[in-house]
């Protein structure tokens, strides 16, 4: 009886130990096996296509890339949480569905397909409706602009390659509080209208430091657009000394772990998951919700996590420029990267209360953007020569 | 919102029993008529997940502040005082179980010695160091819950799963010992159920042995998080003066300061031949009687019970009949007895009324410690924020069976 | 345990309030040595129960009703077990109280913790207490009927429909074939 419970040496460093690696590789093979298709279609192709067409094959090229992020990134990356979450309690996660669980979310949407379309009597039911379909659209319309390689006569293969990329990433990642809100209001329930309150002050409140510091990048490359920030982090010592983060050491490291403390809290995730504290508020926003439409959060969510850690990775880490050259799989790997660290942090941190994240924001994270921003720009307007 | 909607009369089970009519609804503190501009009652419970229970708390809030808060208990009233009326003496013990059913060695325990003490009669040498060891392991078990389940409270998740880990070890222990994982009905009137089994001290031993390292890593993964800390140490004070008004007892009691401990200071088991350290709050992180000082206070006391199982379990006669004192019929000679030990929670004491040579105990209660921890909750919460009230009610570590009995 | 005997704590108390030879009765030889003293000098004695340095009983630790309703006259019985932190010893304080409309003044200002043992008094044993800051019942339903731990009190069939009577109700339903609400599928 006893002996079932096997004394494991406890991994409290889990996920950074080999088997969760393993796996998040084996994941991020299959979410960036479409893109790297593409592109190497993209690639062979390239010659045969006449010169009017090439606009268009770049962002079909773009959009393939998109659409594998699109429907394999929620499935794996809850799986991929479940089995982080796992190993870093000392367990084994899901086992039963597939190879280690691989096929576990996918049962798990197909139960949540099944499910009743419920909506309460009291809600508000076309606010209530609407606030799944905003949500989702938010997390997913901001990939847009995600780039992720670049092709050897210098195409970008994106599903729109906007000069204004980070204005565009900044203004659509507000659709995600309005979104909250609407859930908040529309479910007419005491602990939805609390979550979603709560998610509207964090986000606005996150988002000030989130432009801060992308205009912190912005200041030091002198562009908006995604492609060219990357294009300026290329080469240096060992292929990443030029990443933007080693650059002004150690302004841009800081600015790195704002922002990547930002991403946490406008995605809602542990330590600052209080919209959707599940000890206090039950569930928060999505309280209410059940079956598709709460799937569509959860998507979103896993969608958001995805996002902002691209877009950190393609602003500081250099994106898919580093050390074997340009490949669109080393902004896979840093992307997925960040996503382990977000979910370590999860299921390592409690949560803080709401006074204290309104604190950390207001009283840290935005006066140092500021103060890192007043730096980088003075530097750069000496060397200017003011 | 009226009776249909309320039970969803489309399909809920119990529409057709219920009245038409609703209860009288007066089972709110506030009303609505008094609430001022912006304030809003909020009821947490009794379905909530970290109500620990069917404990309904209602709150009267302004945003996240709360500005007075009233518990509401009951939702588990069995009533196992007017059971106990019709039941003998030993009968009552698997209604305790039921109260703490999360340390219910302690339980039985605490009542086995009440009539003891009616009776007269006392324990031998190997029954009362059995006792001790389960009682121990029963708080070793109790306070890991506790420890975990106040860790989710604060919203990390993974203490919960590894103290559970190591409860579940403690559970298969009593599991083999007793035959019931939660409910054991052990501790009889004059001795205990069964003996240990061979080789269940060897495993006792080994489960100590690979107990404290892991409470190690929790302890320093969960106590000294500086989240951890901001969240519970500023949260819930309950001055030592408090403390003692309201008869706070067990690590409520001793987190507020107050050097306490029945185990010491009013031994009983000869708990006065072990050697271990009360543990008190020290206001490590904050005013002295926090949150966060209770939650270590049980932190701590663990490896003050791994100290107590060990020395209990070296010094435990070999030989030793379990049943040797139970009597054949419980029937005292009438008269009355209070007693009370220190049981995961606190003191928890059963008061008996016996009739002169009466099978069946006249009048039995129960002083639960967390009914009595509860009825301070309105003091300490007021003015704390929604999440707070969270963190309070988990450092007062409360089961509602208790509470409700 | 330390502390004064309950011999010279009774003694104290009775001195205290005042207490003649017939109007106060105790039993030092039991076992938790008690004084029982009148239900109107309850207060009094808890206040010189608690004021006084030698005997400092600063925790009511627990309170009991107890009905005795063959006794002469039928009574409910309230017992406060007194303890002393600062002085480590115990006494054991009765008082009787009629089991109609029974009556007795709270102890709230004296020791906090009476507030909601005195509200469980009075939900299961129906005895009042004056001057109580929030007299509601605490365990049972506000519109229960009676109050359960009276010896003669009797279950009631049901209460808003629901059955609460225990016995074979639920059985006996169910193998009519009625709904007894109760399970997934009923």
């Amino acid at each position: 009886m006893i002996t079932r419970f096997r004394q494991v040496e406890m991994r409290l460093m889990g996920p950074l130990t080999a088997i969760p690696i393993v796996l998040a590789v084996a994941v991020l093979g299959t979410i960036a096996a479409l893109p790297v298709l593409a592109m190497v279609i993209s690639e062979l192709t390239q010659d045969f296509i006449p010169p009017g067409l090439q606009h268009l094959v770049t962002v079909a090229v773009g959009c393939a890339g998109f659409i594998g992020i699109l429907a394999l990134n929620p499935i794996y990356a809850i799986w991929l949480e479940r089995k982080v979450a796992a190993h870093v309690q000392d367990r084994l996660g899901p086992m039963r569905v597939g190879w280690h669980g691989l096929l576990q979310s996918f049962a798990d949407g197909i139960k949540l397909l099944f499910k009743e379309d419920l909506v309460p009597k009291n809600a508000d039911p076309v606010l209530f409706r609407a606030a799944p379909m905003l949500a989702i659209v938010s997390a997913f319309a901001a990939f847009a602009i995600v780039p992720w390689g670049v092709r050897s006569d210098g195409a970008v293969l994106a599903v729109a390659d906007l000069n204004i990329g980070v204005l565009y990433f900044v203004a659509i990642t507000s659709l995600g509080a309005l979104s909250v809100l609407m859930a908040g209001w529309g479910s007419n329930n005491k602990y939805a209208l609390y979550g979603g309150m709560r998610a509207a002050a964090q986000m606005v409140s996150y988002e000030i430091p989130t432009a801060i510091l992308v205009l912190l990048v912005v200041a030091q490359v002198g562009t908006l657009s995604i492609p060219e920030i990357v294009a300026a982090q290329e080469g240096g010592f060992l292929g990443i000394g030029d990443w933007l983060i080693f650059q002004m050491f150690p302004l841009n490291l800081i600015g790195f772990v704002l922002f990547f403390i930002c991403g946490l809290a406008e995605t809602n995730r542990t330590p600052f998951d209080i919209p959707e504290a599940e000890s206090e508020l039950v569930a928060g926003f999505h309280t209410e919700y059940s079956g598709m439409r709460f799937a569509f959060f959860f998507l979103a969510e896993y969608g958001n996590m995805l996002l902002v850690s691209m877009l950190a990775a393609l602003m500081f880490l250099g994106g898919w420029v580093g050390p074997f050259g340009s490949n669109p799989l080393l902004l896979f790997v840093k992307g997925f990267g960040l996503v382990v660290v977000q979910m370590w942090l999860r299921w390592t941190l409690p949560r803080l209360r709401v006074d204290q994240l309104m604190a950390v924001c207001w009283k840290y994270v935005i006066p140092i953007s500021f103060f890192l921003l007043l730096v980088v720009a003075g530097v750069r307007g000496v060397g200017a020569g003011w | 919102m009226d009776r249909k909607a309320a039970t969803g009369q489309d399909g809920g089970p119990l529409v057709t029993l219920y009245d038409e009519q609703l209860p009288p609804d007066n089972s709110y503190a506030f009303s609505p008529e008094e609430l001022e501009e912006d304030e809003m009652i909020l009821n947490m419970g009794p379905q909530h997940p970290s109500t620990h229970g069917v404990l309904r708390v209602e709150l009267k809030t302004d945003g996240e502040i709360v500005k007075d808060a009233r518990p509401h208990i009951g939702y588990l009233h069995r009533n196992f005082e007017k059971h106990a009326e019709n039941i003998d003496y030993q009968g009552v013990i698997p209604f305790t179980d039921r109260m703490d059913y999360v340390g219910s060695m302690g339980n039985s325990l605490t009542y086995a010695m009440t009539v003891e003490k009616l009776l007269g009669i006392g324990v031998g040498e190997r029954v009362a160091g059995i006792r001790v060891i389960t009682a121990e392991l029963q708080r070793i078990a109790s306070h890991l819950l506790a420890m975990g389940t106040y860790g989710m409270d604060i919203g990390a998740f993974t203490p919960f799963l590894l103290c559970f880990q190591q409860r579940e070890r403690v559970l298969d222990l009593f599991e083999w010992l007793s035959g019931a994982r939660l409910l054991y009905n052990y501790n009889w009137v004059g001795g205990v159920s069964h003996d240990l089994p061979d080789g269940w001290t060897d495993r006792c031993t080994r489960f100590l042995d690979e107990f404290v390292p892991v409470l190690d890593e929790v302890d320093s993964l969960l106590s000294h998080n500086r989240i951890f800390i901001r969240r519970t140490a500023d949260v819930g004070v309950i001055p030592p003066p408090m403390a003692v008004d309201y008869a706070l007892s067990g690590p409520n009691l001793r987190g507020s300061g107050h050097d306490w401990d029945l185990r010491r200071d009013d031994p009983y088991l000869g708990y006065e031949g072990y050697d271990f350290d009360v543990i008190t709050g020290t206001g490590e992180h904050g005013p002295i009687g926090s949150c966060w000082d209770r939650y270590f206070v049980r932190v701590r006391e663990m490896y003050e019970s791994v100290k107590i199982v060990r020395q209990a379990l070296a010094r435990l006669p070999a030989e030793g009949d379990v049943h040797e004192n139970v009597p054949r019929f419980v029937r005292p000679k009438g008269g009355e007895a209070y007693l009370r030990t220190e049981a995961p929670r606190g003191e928890l004491g059963f008061y008996i009324v016996a009739e002169p040579k009466k099978p069946i105990p006249y009048r039995v209660k129960g002083r639960s410690p967390c009914f009595v921890a509860m009825g301070l909750f309105h003091e300490i919460t007021r003015g704390e924020m929604i999440a707070d009230i969270i963190a309070i009610i988990g450092s007062l570590d409360i089961v509602l069976g208790e509470i409700d009995r | 345990m330390g502390g004064l005997g309950a011999e010279a704590i009774v003694e104290r108390l009775v001195s205290g309030l005042g207490l003649g030879e017939g109007d106060f009765d105790t039993d030092l030889a039991a076992a938790d040595p008690w004084v029982r003293i009148p239900g109107e000098r309850l207060v009094e004695a808890a206040q010189i129960l608690k004021a006084d340095p030698d005997l400092a009983f600063d925790t009511l630790h627990c309170l009991s009703g107890v009905d005795w309703p063959k006794d002469d006259p039928p009574a409910v019985e309230v017992v406060y077990h007194l303890f002393s932190l600062a002085k480590k010893h115990w006494i054991v304080l009765k008082t009787r109280v009629p089991r109609e409309g029974g009556c007795l003044p709270t102890l709230e200002n004296v020791w906090k913790a009476a507030n909601w043992h005195e509200r469980e008094c009075y939900d299961l044993f129906g005895v009042r207490f004056e001057g109580h800051s929030d007299h509601r019942r605490i365990l049972l339903p506000a519109d229960w009927p009676g109050h359960p731990l009276l010896r003669d009190w009797e279950w009631p069939e049901t209460w808003h429909k629901i059955p609460v009577k225990p016995g074979r109700q639920m059985t006996d339903r169910a193998e009519k074939g009625q709904m007894t609400g109760v399970g997934p599928f009923d």
